[in-house]
């Protein structure tokens, strides 16, 4: 019997078992300014030490403005949170890629474009995004501030072994589809909870065939899914994105990791504890209309009527979403206008993403009733990377605001926000109530869908434009 | 962490499936260094009518009548019951710590999303997963009885109510930390050793993940 990339990757890390729980060695450890003051502050109150300084990469990434940066963080308790990570990471001596420094940018982006995402790594961070970094072959997972400090002092987690789950999506995707209309598709399928407690692993012909950036955006939302990791197996798309990246080896030790990582993938006869199968050339482009990333359908489709379910439990959920998001039951999604539109977020906020956007967006204006139509690039590289192509020049040109790098309006630590009854087309990863601002009414949608929303006021399913 | 073992408390009803992390505690409050004071702004947005900010004076705050932590019945209550999937969204630690400073020590539910799961153990917090019937059946009797209590009793995997008794799953490890309330990085270096010889051997193995490579 053979076993699943995730097995293959965990069982390299376990120290020891005991009982039904595993110590796990930790090899990279991600750490931003939201969730880790509490657990350096333990560990200067236990008198403890970083057991390998090395493994961690720090950024402030959810406080940050992203506006001129030259002037000081106008909000004093945002700028008190990114100022502690500072001390913090000078007092132990941790390397930070600080908020000006052109390397900044949200911690799921900056990971793997420095090459610290490698195959068959552990990686963890305090931020439930973290499923990412699968996209690379690596169990990668989101973890609480206790967790971080133990990482951060043990280099080990207590963990269960999760169940394993094959998501099977086989076919050519259509025009305008992109890995987010995937990840919302399947989302839609096996609801929030459908993943909890099991890693799942992506594969099938129409995960092959999307780049890394598409496969980050996949495994990004596994969380959405309730599970914790989602991963794909390693192939030369892999190691091509990883190449000549700064932090990823060089030499000899680039030629022994490659020779390792092939072998990073499911066995052929691999068990899984589930399997769902996908034809993924009906997959349309989505649009959630409700509170939850399950609330979602199609850009052909209509918002449920909360009638149409004998669930009670579920449709007294489906009225209190149409009641927040204030729209009525079997409205055409093609109908909802917006007012300001979000491209940006660990979700969607890679250079892909900006130049399908862009490519949408061309030579058009925004439309006059939105209020505003943010680009947020994912990292300072980025965001670099888009200048050199002009992209800036389409975004601003068609009216939209071109932005420093951060998570900003995907959960508004900032000043970025929606302000109450406002709706959002959005390429972040949630939909929750007042997630972007309170009172705020949030659409998850990819940046294509988004750039289009932008141009038409609405939604419009962008295999009709052009 | 304080341990928990046997806890008697008033039942908190929150009729709802799919209570994320930023509903329990949203973005504005996680601006602080510490682990405590949350409490009153728990579920600030349904709580109160009013937007909150942190540092705020919440006794002058316009409150939600209908929210269920503003009825009266319930205001002392230190069991909160749920519907599916509890917990769901942000890994925020910041949410159990909202919980634990309300004064919740015990989360029921049919399910729970993992990061918050283990999160609730780590910070004395007790989350049990029940079956849908019985919660519907603790559900029923909560809303007909003011200040309805039951019992939870983590050493024997048992929940007491009126003269019915249910038994619940748990994980021994996590099990044992709970009742003994203790710290488990201080566990974990008991094996100090251990982990020291294996990173030795890992790194051997895999001599690029050593992090000297840059």
């Amino acid at each position: 019997m053979g076993i699943s990339l995730y097995e293959k990757v965990f069982n390299r890390h376990v120290v020891q078992k005991d009982e039904n729980t595993y110590l796990l060695y930790i090899d990279r450890h991600l750490v931003h300014e939201v969730t880790s003051p509490q657990a350096f502050e333990g560990i200067r109150i236990s008198n403890r030490n970083i057991w390998r300084k090395n493994s961690i990469i720090a950024v402030p990434d959810h406080n940050v403005p992203t506006t001129d940066r030259t002037v000081k963080i106008k909000d004093p308790i945002s700028r008190i949170q990114v100022e502690t990570l500072d001390k913090n990471c000078e007092e132990f001596d941790l390397l930070q890629f600080k908020m000006n420094d052109r390397r900044q940018g949200i911690v799921h982006v900056v990971g793997p474009e420095q090459g610290s995402t490698l195959p068959g790594m552990t990686i963890v961070c305090g931020d439930s995004h973290t499923s990412t970094h699968g996209a690379f072959g690596a169990i990668a997972m989101g973890i609480g501030t206790s967790e971080v400090e133990h990482v951060l002092t043990t280099q080990c987690l207590i963990v269960n072994k999760f169940k394993t789950m094959r998501v099977k999506v086989n076919g050519d995707l259509q025009y305008g589809v992109t890995a987010k209309d995937v990840a919302l598709e399947i989302i839609g399928k096996i609801g929030t909870a459908g993943g909890t407690g099991h890693a799942i692993e992506f594969t099938g012909t129409s995960i092959q065939s999307l780049s890394m950036e598409g496969r980050m955006t996949l495994c990004n939302m596994a969380i959405e899914a309730g599970s914790r990791v989602g991963l794909i197996g390693v192939d030369d798309k892999t190691i091509e994105y990883i190449e000549d990246k700064p932090l990823a080896p060089k030499g000899d030790l680039w030629e022994k990791a490659k020779k390792d990582w092939v072998t990073l993938v499911s066995d052929e006869d691999a068990r899984f504890d589930s399997e769902i199968e996908i034809d993924g050339s009906l997959i349309e482009p989505q649009v959630t209309w409700g509170t939850s990333p399950e609330m979602v359908v199609s850009i052909t489709s209509k918002v449920p009527n909360p009638a149409n379910f004998s669930d009670k439990t579920l449709s007294s959920s489906y009225q209190t979403a149409l009641k927040y998001m204030n729209l009525k039951p079997e409205t055409p999604i093609n109908e909802i206008s917006i007012d300001k539109v979000f491209i940006g977020s660990c979700t969607n906020s890679r250079i892909e993403d900006l130049r399908a956007a862009a490519s949408i967006v061309g030579t058009k204006k925004i439309a006059k009733n939105i209020k505003l139509a943010l680009v947020v690039p994912g990292s300072g590289l980025v965001k670099h990377q888009a200048e050199a192509e002009g992209l800036d020049k389409v975004f601003r040109n068609a009216g939209f605001e071109w932005r420093e790098p951060g998570c900003s309006m995907c959960l508004a630590m900032n000043a970025d926000k929606l302000e109450p009854g406002e709706r959002c087309a959005s390429t972040s990863n949630r939909n929750f109530e007042g997630r972007q601002g309170q009172g705020g009414r949030t659409h998850l949608v990819s940046p294509q869908m988004a750039a289009a929303a932008a141009i038409y006021g609405k939604f419009v399913d962008i295999r009709e434009i052009n | 962490m304080s341990p928990l073992n046997i806890h008697k408390g008033i039942v908190i009803p929150l009729d709802r499936a799919n209570v994320d992390t930023d509903a329990i505690i949203p973005k504005q409050f996680l601006k602080s260094i510490k682990k405590t004071g949350f409490g009153p702004n728990l579920f600030d947005e349904w709580r109160y009518l009013d937007h909150g900010e942190p540092g705020q004076d919440n006794s002058k705050r316009r409150t939600n009548p209908d929210f269920v932590l503003n009825i009266p019945r319930y205001k002392d209550g230190s069991i909160l019951i749920a519907r599916e999937n509890f917990g769901c969204g942000s890994s925020r630690e910041h949410a159990p710590w909202a919980l634990l400073d309300f004064g919740i020590r015990v989360v029921i539910a049919p399910s729970f999303a993992d990061i918050f799961y283990g999160n609730c153990f780590k910070n004395g917090i007790l989350p049990i997963t029940l079956d849908k019937i019985t919660m519907d059946h603790i559900f029923t009797k909560v809303e007909k009885k003011i200040g309805y209590e039951i019992t939870v009793n983590l050493q024997k995997q048992k929940i007491y109510y009126d003269s019915e008794t249910v038994s619940f799953e748990v994980d021994s490890f996590k099990k044992s930390c709970l009742l003994d309330g203790l710290d488990d990085i201080g566990l974990t270096l008991k094996n100090k050793i251990n982990i020291e010889n294996f990173e030795k051997k890992y790194h051997e193995s895999f001599p690029w993940l050593n992090g000297e490579e840059s």
